[in-house]
């Protein structure tokens, strides 16, 4: 078991190198530098003297050749030390130490939303005697995940917050300021859950256990539950990491519609700005919580399953988290 | 979608389809809720500059002098009175007593002078500051309220720019933090203080009870009327425009043209002023061969429509170009006549220089296309739209248009690299030394104009202490540039406001930004 820990911790420093190495390449390609965005206050036309500008680079290191720049800030992580901000100065922690909980909240509500609404209509759409009822209830997923998660939050707040006053339209003002946020960011992730445990659950009950249950005199509510879904579990529970991924993926769109504080809305102004130490900042971060979320599913897989034990090698690694603004 | 642009230089005065005139007699207390479109970034004004944090600072700072939207005069504010000597290298200020920060501190003229040394010494981080004090010597104290500033080069420019925020006063323990720290707290003299700021989500102000030092220009004396600022940072424009109508909001900045008809319908008031400054323009680059040709230069500046660009593209509240600076800008001189539209007279023009129609269309001469490339950047939302219109327009003459769409970020590097034939480009400030900015030969010149009268008139303008002179020198500034066709005018920015029926008094200042001091809202 500690062998198989240690293998895992190295795959997953593996992941953040790799996340901080993809991010620094990417804002590098990115056209123009932090410093003239900043100087021409996002105007592209600038007022300040030219050589005045050359001096901030160089004070911000960004005059280096690249390889050294992305050296130095290599080391600089391996010490603990993520940067300043090269808008504003403040440090990338203290700016992630602000934002990572009301994102973290709002991810964590999302999922279990998501679970509660994806299993839902998964138990409802495999246990249900009436086709039309399981055809409507099945083609809702793939209705979710085709539909943008922008157009979903701005439908959400012309509703319910437009027409009817029922919930804040931006904010992070309390619970209440959650409800629109949380729902936008779960249909997506309900949807992939929905297709998936519909699937497996559909197998499951196909196995030839399932006909011994029922010989055994197992209501349908027992074998649904007890029996079918112990064993379609499995592929949700892999994906469970996947989604998480995309949580905070989609939080970027969800907080710049809601305007909410957190890591999404930090994400997109960063790299409008080409602020590339908020950037990796944030990439370090989200990698590092897909890995112990990776991790955590691997640990409490055995438990649901205890043939896995023996063969688990194969999973899912955790690609680099993309940036998307 | 995620379109947090800052609007070039939002700056706005107050003419235009202003409406929030004070509906009644003007009441103590209350929340003003106002959406910024972008985060400020930094709450210091003499750093970063984007039209959303000059929003927010404006409000917790006071300046030496203050700028009348309405006729462009440089008025008192905490300077009492001033002198200039005659080639505007030597600034003098006497300061009003009785002046504090909110930490209790007074404000004299040593804070004065710490402050001018700080911005000097921020350098490139005073986005705007940085350029105010080109040339800047040394602030000396010649007794507690009173100090003498000092340029290498005539500044005739400086007296404009301490009626900015960017020249706001900070306190000495403000002044004392690192630049990192200063964006996120600042102490200032102004009528209402930093309660505080949180990234992507809010601002909040508090009003100072005991304010009295208002500028000459302000309405009221005293402490402001609100109790309270909230400044919200709202990206999505649809979400401003919903949060305005449902009563979540007072009043939101970023209101783009296809906006207005349905704010106007549910009954809200549009604010609006023409920025100062360079207008939006076509700025020719001189060291290209077609360009260079003045002849084509005529061409494309009779082939324009500006109106018709106008009336298309953006709203009654825009207004057409009059002259390279917009009609709010300080010294602006009226060259509407010059820059009519006939293209009846363009193609006279390049038939008579040898231009001749091809099987295309677009005009041919010695086997060279009368075709151009134009840059462009995505800093206000209807650029492509107006750009794509001025294309067509130039078509009808023969000429063909092809447009390059850069990044914001960009921007430099292109103005730079002169790998364009006209460069669309504004640029927001009240004084009309912004000209030479951008038609110095001396400065950057990206449309490398040679020096000659023009570099002259600038020259003259930079140096003028005496009003009556330098707007005469100004106005001879701009009159060469259009007559030289330098640059091609279009139409001016403007900034409009939506507020709602029962919010008043938020004044435009001369650089089109807000002043909340007489603000108030009614039950």
């Amino acid at each position: 078991m500690i062998r198989y820990l240690l293998s895992r911790l190295a795959q997953a420093i593996l992941v953040l190198w790799a996340a901080f190495t993809l991010s620094f390449v990417i804002l590098y390609a990115l056209p123009g530098d932090p410093v003239a965005i900043m100087t021409g206050a996002g105007t592209g036309q600038s007022t300040v003297d030219p050589a005045q500008v050359e001096a901030l680079r160089h004070q911000l290191g960004l005059d280096k050749p690249v390889p050294l720049q992305y050296w130095d800030r290599l080391v600089a992580a391996l010490h603990g030390d993520l940067g300043q901000s090269v808008t504003n100065g403040q440090t990338v922690f203290s700016v992630i130490g602000q934002n990572l909980p009301s994102t973290l909240l709002l991810t964590s509500l999302a999922l279990v939303v998501a679970v509660i609404l994806g299993g839902g209509l998964a138990m409802l759409a495999t246990y249900t005697r009436l086709s039309a009822l399981r055809q409507v209830l099945l083609s809702l997923p793939s209705f979710g995940v085709s539909v943008p998660t922008f157009w979903i939050g701005l439908l959400l707040v012309q509703l319910f917050s437009f027409r009817v006053h029922l919930f804040p339209a931006f904010g992070n003002g309390g619970p209440v300021s959650l409800v629109l946020p949380v729902i936008t960011l779960a249909v997506p992730c309900s949807a992939i859950i929905a297709q998936l445990l519909a699937r497996s659950m559909d197998t499951a009950l196909a196995e030839p256990y399932i006909e011994t249950a029922r010989a055994k005199g197992a209501g349908r509510v027992r074998i649904h539950l007890r029996h079918a879904l112990r064993n379609a579990i499995g592929p949700s529970l892999t994906m469970l990491a996947l989604i998480f991924g995309e949580l905070i993926t989609n939080a970027v769109v969800v907080e710049t519609v809601f305007s909410r504080q957190g890591l999404g809305s930090v994400t997109a102004a960063a790299v409008q700005a080409e602020n590339i130490p908020i950037v990796q900042g944030v990439v370090l971060v989200s990698a590092t919580i897909y890995a112990v979320v990776n991790l955590v599913v691997d640990v409490i897989y055995p438990l649901i399953d205890p043939r896995i034990v023996t063969r688990r090698s194969t999973r899912v690694s955790a690609p680099a988290v993309t940036v998307s603004a | 979608m995620l379109s947090t642009l800052v609007a070039v230089s939002a700056a706005a005065c107050s003419s235009g389809s202003s409406g929030s005139a004070s509906a009644g007699t003007p009441v103590s207390g209350g929340t003003l809720s106002f959406a910024l479109a972008s985060d400020p970034a930094c709450v210091d004004p003499q750093q970063f500059a984007s039209n959303d944090s000059i929003y927010v600072t404006r409000q917790l700072v006071d300046s030496l002098t203050d700028q009348d939207p309405k006729t462009g005069k440089i008025v008192p504010w905490i300077a009492s009175s001033w002198e200039v000597n005659s080639n505007a290298t030597q600034f003098t200020f006497h300061i009003r007593q009785g002046v504090t920060f909110s930490d209790g501190t007074p404000l004299n003229a040593q804070s004065v002078k710490d402050n001018f040394d700080a911005v000097h010494a921020l350098g490139a981080k005073a986005t705007l500051g940085s350029g105010y004090l080109i040339g800047y010597q040394d602030t000396t104290v010649l007794d507690p309220s009173t100090v003498r500033v000092d340029f290498s080069k005539p500044s005739a420019q400086f007296l404009q720019a301490t009626s900015t925020h960017s020249l706001g006063l900070l306190s000495e323990k403000t002044l004392a933090q690192t630049p990192a720290q200063r964006c996120q707290s600042v102490v200032g003299s102004g009528p209402f203080t930093l309660d505080h700021y949180t990234i992507n989500q809010e601002v909040v102000e508090n009003r100072r009870a005991n304010y009295d030092w208002g500028s000459s220009l302000f309405d009221h004396s005293g402490p402001a009327y609100l109790d309270k600022l909230v400044f919200k940072v709202i990206p999505e424009q649809s979400v401003r425009t919903g949060s305005l109508e449902s009563g979540q909001l007072d009043a939101i900045g970023g209101v783009a043209p296809d906006d207005e008809p349905g704010l106007k319908t549910a009954g809200f008031t549009l604010q609006s002023r023409v920025n100062p400054g360079i207008v939006f323009n076509l700025q020719a680059n001189l060291s290209r061969p077609i360009v260079s040709d003045t002849v084509v230069r005529q061409a494309i500046q009779k082939a324009i429509n500006r109106q018709q660009v106008v009336d298309t593209v953006l709203s009654p509240d825009f207004k057409a170009a009059t002259s390279i600076l917009s009609s709010s800008t300080l010294d602006y001189a009226n060259l509407g006549s010059e820059l009519a539209t006939d293209v009846a007279g363009a193609e006279k023009l390049l038939t008579d220089d040898g231009w001749v129609p091809g099987p295309d269309g677009i005009r041919v001469k010695n086997g060279q296309k009368l075709a151009l490339t134009a840059a462009w950047f995505s800093n206000f939302g209807p650029n492509q739209s107006s750009l794509e219109l001025i294309q067509q327009q130039l078509k009808t003459v023969g000429i063909q248009l092809t447009l390059k769409e850069y990044s914001i970020s960009q921007g430099t590097t292109v103005q730079k690299g002169g790998d364009w034939d006209l460069l669309w480009v504004n640029l927001t400030r009240a004084d009309p030394d912004i000209l030479r900015n951008n038609f110095s030969s001396s400065l950057t010149n990206y449309g490398r104009i040679p020096a000659g009268p023009l570099e002259n008139a600038l020259n003259a303008e930079a140096a003028d202490a005496d009003a009556t002179q330098r707007a005469t020198d100004a106005a001879s500034a701009q009159k060469l540039i259009v007559d030289n066709d330098y640059a091609f005018p279009v139409f001016e920015l403007t900034t409009i406001l939506g507020v709602s029926p029962k919010t008043h008094g938020i004044e435009f200042d001369a650089s089109s930004r807000l002043q909340f001091h007489d603000a108030w809202k009614s039950s």
